[in-house]
């Protein structure tokens, strides 16, 4: 089980921004890719989200056999992939617990409801494991939310849609030291062997706390190096600068 | 008799009302002079800017009698909790409940008059029609038959809302509702006027409601429009707070081809507040016109407004709002949000913010907005699993709830939210 991105090409208006790219991401591993500013990070996290304003010229995303490329956003969100913002939406008027409910109900068959008391122990028991307040349930969806209180609300929606492959898009950014360790021990605890992660982040600090199985180097729109876990300090230590492209 | 036997509104004078005190008879035969001397509005006039005037054709529509109250072809779809309950249709009374404290006045207008008539005639149309409706304002005077009276003495609180329906059914049919609020010292209520239709056939309803906000009290009150779409409504609100007083006065529009709505909030004692609310959806072809007026005349006074609509289809809104601060009304706060969200590209929200400022130390301000759902909203929710068109429909419920949640009261919060939610499923 896995999702295979092969020969990905893509881009924005008339910029190509990814430029060939692999990677496969199994369950029950963590992939890291990093890599500088510009490289294509975020735009890859969007492209196997859905993001319309990205245009795919050619290759393919593959999950469990599946064309990802094919199903619409919420098709894929409802199949198995999670994206956790890096810049999550605030939704005036809408409190986090009615739209998590929302976004659960649309996972049932036609007539089934979502389970009240279920759901709202359910929705505790995680909140607790984030330390968020319970006062978030009623609070519109990140609405005054600081940096960390949004990105903890990523990883509750992500352990209460239970996704098979999670996408953390610069999770870490605009994270004190304290949110960092709250937002990677929920990661943590979802790790297992019917999951797979693909962390994106610009920073290897986030990784001393999500400990990766690989890590891959992002450049100009390609994966030009993968490695071990020492990658991620080896690129800490050197940059990204001494790393050239495999193919020009 | 049948309808065609009883002459058109604006035809000729109607008879006063029956067993009411000469001075009412004497307002009522006024008020059919100034109908008559009141020019019709026209485009030059700044009040209806943007506003429909061929909406303003009221020929042929005549009040009717209700032929019977088991007739009544419409669901009561209220609180489950409640002080009092009238219900009148073609503005007869036909059913009354109402278990209030000591001292508080609850009574159908007409029975008011004949009762308490030096205490209705205090309080009936102290202030005047300043958004433009005085013609229409003048005529629902002279018609008037019934509403609500409602008067309740200094230190009581009502503790459950009292309710009050207005139906209209037959075709043509005119209606001149009439709600008047008054809270003594330190009073509180809180009352809720709906506006429906029995059957499919167009009724014209023109509407006034008067709250009265004595020293310290706190009132309440909201209209709940969901006429049919044959139907046309023009409601005038006039609310005055006096010293410390606590005044919301809130209108959900949901029905009617066109609505009208002129709120007026007169802030005339120290330290008197004002919410001034209101949630519209129209959609299809429907056109809501509101005109409001926040009008500090003494210092130390706070107004906030804020209108939301949400357009669908072909709908059209106009907003035209005025923040004035009276020479000597210091330390004012006034704010005055107008917000559309619009859900199709065909819909159009016209919106005039305005500011009268002669006074210091004054804190105001004005904004609206017209904006359609964000591609990058819809792209967050769709990322949750929602399907695009549910995470339209989320976003605009949340858009209405931020107003429904300022209600202060959970129960009216959660109909007016059915409310809204029950026009979404029409819309789908």
């Amino acid at each position: 089980m896995s999702i295979i991105i092969k020969d990905l090409h893509a881009k924005i208006g008339d910029t190509e921004i990814l430029k060939g790219l692999n990677l496969e991401i199994p369950t029950g591993e963590v992939h890291a890719v990093m890599g500088p500013n510009g490289a294509g990070k975020s735009t890859l996290s969007k492209i196997i989200a859905g993001h319309e304003d990205y245009e795919v010229t050619s290759g393919s995303i593959i999950m469990d056999g599946q064309d990802v490329l094919e199903m619409d956003i919420d098709e894929r969100s409802r199949n198995g992939i999670f994206l956790a913002f890096q810049y999550p939406m605030e939704i005036p008027g809408v409190s986090n617990a009615n739209f998590i409910r929302a976004a659960l109900s649309e996972r049932l068959p036609d007539g089934e409801e979502i389970d009240a008391v279920a759901y709202y122990k359910d929705l505790y028991e995680k909140m607790d494991a984030l330390s968020m307040d319970r006062k978030f349930t009623a609070r519109a969806v990140n609405e005054g939310f600081s940096g960390g209180e949004k990105k903890r609300n990523e990883i509750l929606q992500m352990m209460m849609l239970d996704p098979k492959y999670c996408i953390l898009d610069e999770t870490d950014s605009g994270l004190d030291i304290d949110a960092l360790k709250v937002v990677s021990e929920g990661v943590n605890m979802l790790r297992n062997e019917n999951r797979g992660f693909l962390v994106i982040t610009h920073y290897q600090r986030l990784l001393n706390y999500i400990k990766p199985d690989v890590v891959h180097v992002l450049a100009d729109g390609q994966i030009i190096k993968s490695g071990g876990p020492e990658l991620a300090l080896e690129l800490e230590e050197k940059g990204y600068d001494h790393l050239t492209p495999v193919t020009a | 008799m049948t309808i065609t036997e009883i002459p058109s509104i604006s035809a000729e004078q109607p008879a006063t009302l029956a067993g009411a005190p000469q001075w009412f008879a004497d307002v009522q035969s006024a008020a059919w002079q100034t109908f008559l001397d009141t020019p019709t509005p026209s485009r030059r006039d700044e009040t209806w800017r943007f506003g429909d005037l061929k909406q303003l054709d009221f020929d042929g529509y005549a009040p009717a009698a209700f032929a019977d109250s088991n007739d009544i072809d419409i669901q009561i779809s209220g609180l489950d909790n409640t002080s009092a309950q009238f219900i009148f249709a073609n503005d007869d009374l036909v059913h009354a409940e109402a278990d209030l404290p000591n001292g508080v006045i609850c009574l159908p207008l007409a029975d008011a008059l004949q009762q308490h008539p030096e205490l209705v005639q205090k309080h009936f149309q102290q202030g005047s029609t300043k958004l433009g409706s005085a013609k229409f304002a003048a005529l629902h005077t002279a018609h008037l038959s019934n509403g609500l009276f409602v008067y309740v003495p200094k230190n009581i609180e009502v503790e459950l809302p009292i309710e009050v329906y207005h139906i209209v059914s037959g075709d043509q049919t005119a209606s001149f509702p009439h709600t008047l609020v008054v809270t003594e010292d330190n009073a509180k209520v809180s009352v809720i006027d709906y506006f429906k239709s029995s059957g499919e056939e167009a009724g014209l309803v023109i509407a006034m409601n008067e709250l009265h906000a004595g020293t310290g009290s706190q009132l309440s009150y909201s209209a709940i429009q969901d006429l049919n779409l044959a139907s046309k409504i023009i409601q005038i609100n006039h609310t005055t707070s006096e010293r410390d007083a606590n005044a919301k006065a809130f209108t959900l529009n949901v029905g009617a081809a066109w609505a009208r709505n002129e709120s007026l909030s007169k802030l005339s004692g120290s330290g008197a507040n004002s919410d001034m609310l209101s949630i519209n959806i129209p959609a299809g072809e429907q056109r809501y016109d509101q005109r409001t007026f926040q009008d500090h005349e003494a210092p130390h006074t706070n107004s906030d407004l804020l209108y939301k609509n949400t357009l669908f289809g072909k709908a059209k809104t106009v907003f035209s709002g005025l923040i004035a601060v009276a020479d000597g009304a210091h330390y004012t706060d006034a704010y005055q949000t107008c917000r559309n969200l619009l859900m199709d590209d065909t819909t159009e929200a016209n919106s005039m913010p305005g500011l009268q400022i002669n006074a210091d130390q004054v804190k105001c301000s004005h904004g609206s907005t017209a904006a359609a759902i964000s591609d990058e909203e819809i792209f967050y929710l769709q990322a949750r699993g929602i399907r695009p068109r549910q995470a339209r429909q989320l976003i605009a419920r949340g858009f209405s709830v931020e107003v429904a949640e300022r209600l202060g009261n959970e129960a009216l919060e959660n109909l007016v939210i059915e409310y809204v939610d029950t026009k979404f499923e029409t819309l789908s």
